[in-house]
């Protein structure tokens, strides 16, 4: 439309090398925070977001408190060199937005009704952005609860899919999602078959949104197995090194 | 009966532990005739029995429980006491003293200060209330020395080992008194700040490998070796 | 009752009936309530209209200014959507900057209408990278019974298709205005259709009761060649696959209904 970029080649291969259906590279680390009580890091092609999650704790301000469950805050921002033009700290109304949604994509997942009358504060910042960034602070959020050591009903994965140069891809980046025709974020529970986050923005027919969404959901599910292994990672690590030429108690 | 892990295996939240008749023990919970885990930790099949033990909890008060809190704030009645829980707990005055008293603020922070530790026990908590806690008992109240170190709640069973092994252990390896509160925090009195030292060592290791096997072994090994003694 | 919250006995009683196919006011489970659409009620703006969706009342006010174009869209003239939920409109609104369901609902319906190309931005360029039409769109609430988001939708489209932009004539590098009208180039007409899922089943533009027993919302945009243009999924609660593809298919026809009410009047 405006530049003569070449979105997706004869080849069908995209601007970054990578096929249609293929995830951009991904890298988790938990429990990196000390002070947090739970946190995780995400690398995502060129995304870096960090999430922390405070709590179960006494909610601020009180009059939020709900008698008979948590609740859950959660803050979506984006640091001031994040992005190519430098955004202003303050939070703009497409952070608001996504602390919204992100939120609303978590708290299926959470026993909130264990822990009435207090609060879990969730923290995202992306400290690099290149698309997709709703979708991946899901995934590292997901894992920062697991590591407070909050009890959920599943992990949930996120990524999103669309439509890039007339074909659909999966995981889309920064100048897909600028350039592109059609951008459809998805977070995912897997064992509940549950569709946590879903937007789309973009023009698709019904059938286009349908390979859509099945596609983003196929990279839910990848993304999901790394978020396990990541929550793991640390302790198996620990276990097999003190467990070497030990036999069993 | 279908269990779809070995004992002691990681698992994570969500993952389908077993189904059928089985009964939903710790940090699992059961959906249609299913078993999921909702913590991560290991998994363990006793009977019909699922659970799962976590690696990391943080601290919900039960009665009975033995906690070090610490003081934040002297009220009109009582103090309120930071137990390292989501809750903040209240402990009356009528429940640290063992004579009446007159509300007069000034009384009150003479007996507890803002930041001091006490040993005590929770006495009711529930769904509506904050935690009350005591420390008429014997052997609570106001801690004077020693070293305090904060693990995981989930890691104290650990600690204290099956039948108080891992802690007799520590006691008499380490020779200092280890005192140890439910919520994850613990109190380190020795007769030197070596053996300070070396028992803090060993509670941090077990801290680490809680989720491993052999780790009393490797843990006594360890403290004999920090006291010269191999 | 003049709270909002409503009684568990009435949550029940809604979720039960549903789950027979039946709504509390009688409706189907994928009827709108009675709609009504003004315009042009506001004669300061450039465009305004109110719609009314059962008891819930938003009105949209257009207002046409000069402005820059965005730098990666020195050619296009500018939209900007905000939203006030105003105190009056509700016991739990409160007098303020906008909350997130305010900013939510804004984006949403910004979303429908930019995605679709519903204004021909580019027929809003006067002098590229340097002057263009901007296109205030304010979303007033009024009355909030449920279902703010397609009443607003609804509400800005019959806006927009009686906005009357000036005529102006550049001379020597300035803007200068003239005498009379044009109408606001427009040339699709996106409309947004609300789910709510209760019982496990999906419910068009529910109610403000049925709003407060809701596991999710869910809101598609179509535009008039049946395309998806906006989506978005609401409320703390999940939807199954395919519960979101039964929606779309349910909007298809529901964006056609509610369209002939807009693109005739």
């Amino acid at each position: 439309m405006s530049q003569k970029i070449v979105l997706v080649n004869e080849e069908g291969i995209r601007t970054d090398g990578r096929k249609l259906n293929e995830l951009r590279p991904i890298k988790l680390e938990v429990g990196i925070l000390s002070n947090a009580d739970g946190s995780a890091y995400i690398e995502q092609g060129k995304n870096r977001i960090l999430a922390a999650v405070y709590g179960p704790r006494e909610v601020h301000p009180r009059h939020l408190a709900l008698p008979d469950r948590a609740i859950l805050q959660c803050r979506y921002h984006m640091a001031p060199f994040s992005v190519e033009e430098r955004k202003p700290p303050q939070p703009s109304r497409r952070e608001v937005e996504l602390s919204k949604v992100i939120r609303e994509a978590l708290e299926p997942a959470i026993f909130l009704d264990k822990f009435p009358r207090t609060s879990i504060d969730l923290f995202i910042e992306v400290l690099q952005a290149d698309g997709g960034t709703r979708g991946a602070g899901v995934t590292v959020a997901s894992l920062a609860l697991a590591d407070a050591g909050i009890p959920m009903r599943d992990l949930v994965a996120a990524c999103a899919a669309g439509k890039v140069g007339a074909h659909l891809v999966l995981d889309l980046n920064d100048i897909e999602d600028k350039e592109g025709e059609a951008d459809v974020p998805v977070a995912y529970m897997l064992n509940s078959n549950a569709v946590a986050l879903l937007q789309m923005d973009g023009l698709l027919t019904i059938e286009e949104f349908k390979r859509a969404i099945d596609l983003a959901l196929d990279g839910c599910k990848q993304i999901y197995a790394l978020q396990k292994e990541a929550l793991k990672a640390k302790y198996i690590a620990i276990k097999e090194e003190a467990e070497e030429g030990v036999e069993e108690e | 009966m279908p269990f779809f892990y070995e004992n002691r295996q990681i698992v994570t939240p969500g993952d389908l532990l077993a189904e059928g008749d089985c009964l939903a023990g710790h940090n699992t919970y059961k959906s249609d005739a299913k078993i999921y885990a909702s913590r991560l930790g290991l998994v363990q099949y006793k009977g019909r029995l699922v659970q799962v033990v976590a690696l990391n909890t943080f601290y919900v008060p039960s009665v009975g429980d033995q906690v070090i809190g610490k003081i934040t704030e002297v009220n009109l009645h009582g103090w309120s006491v930071d137990i390292n829980s989501p809750y903040i707990a209240n402990l009356k005055a009528s429940e640290a003293l063992s004579r009446p008293f007159k509300p007069q603020r000034d009384e009150l922070s003479e007996i507890l200060d803002v930041g001091d530790l006490i040993l005590a026990k929770v006495t009711a908590f529930d769904r509506t209330r904050d935690p009350s806690l005591t420390i008429r008992e014997p052997d609570l109240g106001k801690i004077t020395q020693g070293q305090i170190v904060g693990v995981s709640p989930a890691k104290i069973p650990r600690i204290i080992g099956r039948k108080g092994s891992m802690i007799s252990m520590l006691k008499k390896e380490t020779r200092c008194n280890i005192t140890v509160g439910q919520n994850g925090l613990i109190i380190i009195t020795g007769r030197n700040r070596e053996d300070e030292r070396i028992a803090l060592l060993a509670i941090q290791k077990i801290e680490q490998e809680a989720h491993t096997s052999g780790l009393t072994d490797r843990v006594t090994e360890m403290v004999r070796k920090e006291r010269g003694d191999v | 009752m003049s709270s909002i919250m409503i009684s568990r006995i009435r949550q029940k009683q809604i979720a039960q009936l549903i789950t027979s196919g039946k709504r509390l006011d009688g409706r189907g489970l994928v009827d709108y309530r009675p709609i009504q659409i003004e315009t042009g009620i506001i004669v300061k703006a450039e465009g305004s209209a109110r719609v009314r969706l059962g008891k819930t009342e938003v009105l949209v006010g257009i207002k046409i200014g000069l402005g820059e174009p965005f730098s990666d869209r020195p050619n296009e003239g500018v939209l900007t959507v905000n939203s006030e939920f105003v105190p009056l409109a509700s016991p739990e609104f409160e007098a303020g900057p906008p909350g997130e369901e305010s900013m939510e609902l804004a984006r949403v319906v910004d979303r429908g209408v930019r995605e679709s190309k519903a204004i021909d931005l580019e027929k809003l360029c006067i002098i590229p990278r340097k002057k263009v039409f901007v296109v205030f769109v304010d979303i007033y609430v009024l009355n909030h019974d449920g279902n703010l988001i397609d009443a607003s939708a609804l509400a800005t489209l019959a806006a927009l298709m009686n906005t009357k932009v000036f005529r102006y004539e550049v001379k020597d590098g300035e803007v200068e205005i003239k005498p009379g009208f044009v109408a606001l180039p427009i040339k699709n007409f996106p409309i947004a259709v609300t789910f709510a899922v209760i019982s496990g089943k999906l419910v068009v533009d529910p109610w403000l009761d049925e709003e407060e027993v809701m596991d999710a919302r869910l809101t598609i945009s179509f535009d008039r060649d049946g395309r998806v243009c906006a989506v978005q999924k609401g409320g703390t609660g999940t939807l199954f696959p395919e519960q979101i593809i039964e929606a779309a298919n349910i909007t298809k026809e529901k964006a056609e209904e509610l369209r002939k009410l807009v693109v005739k009047s």
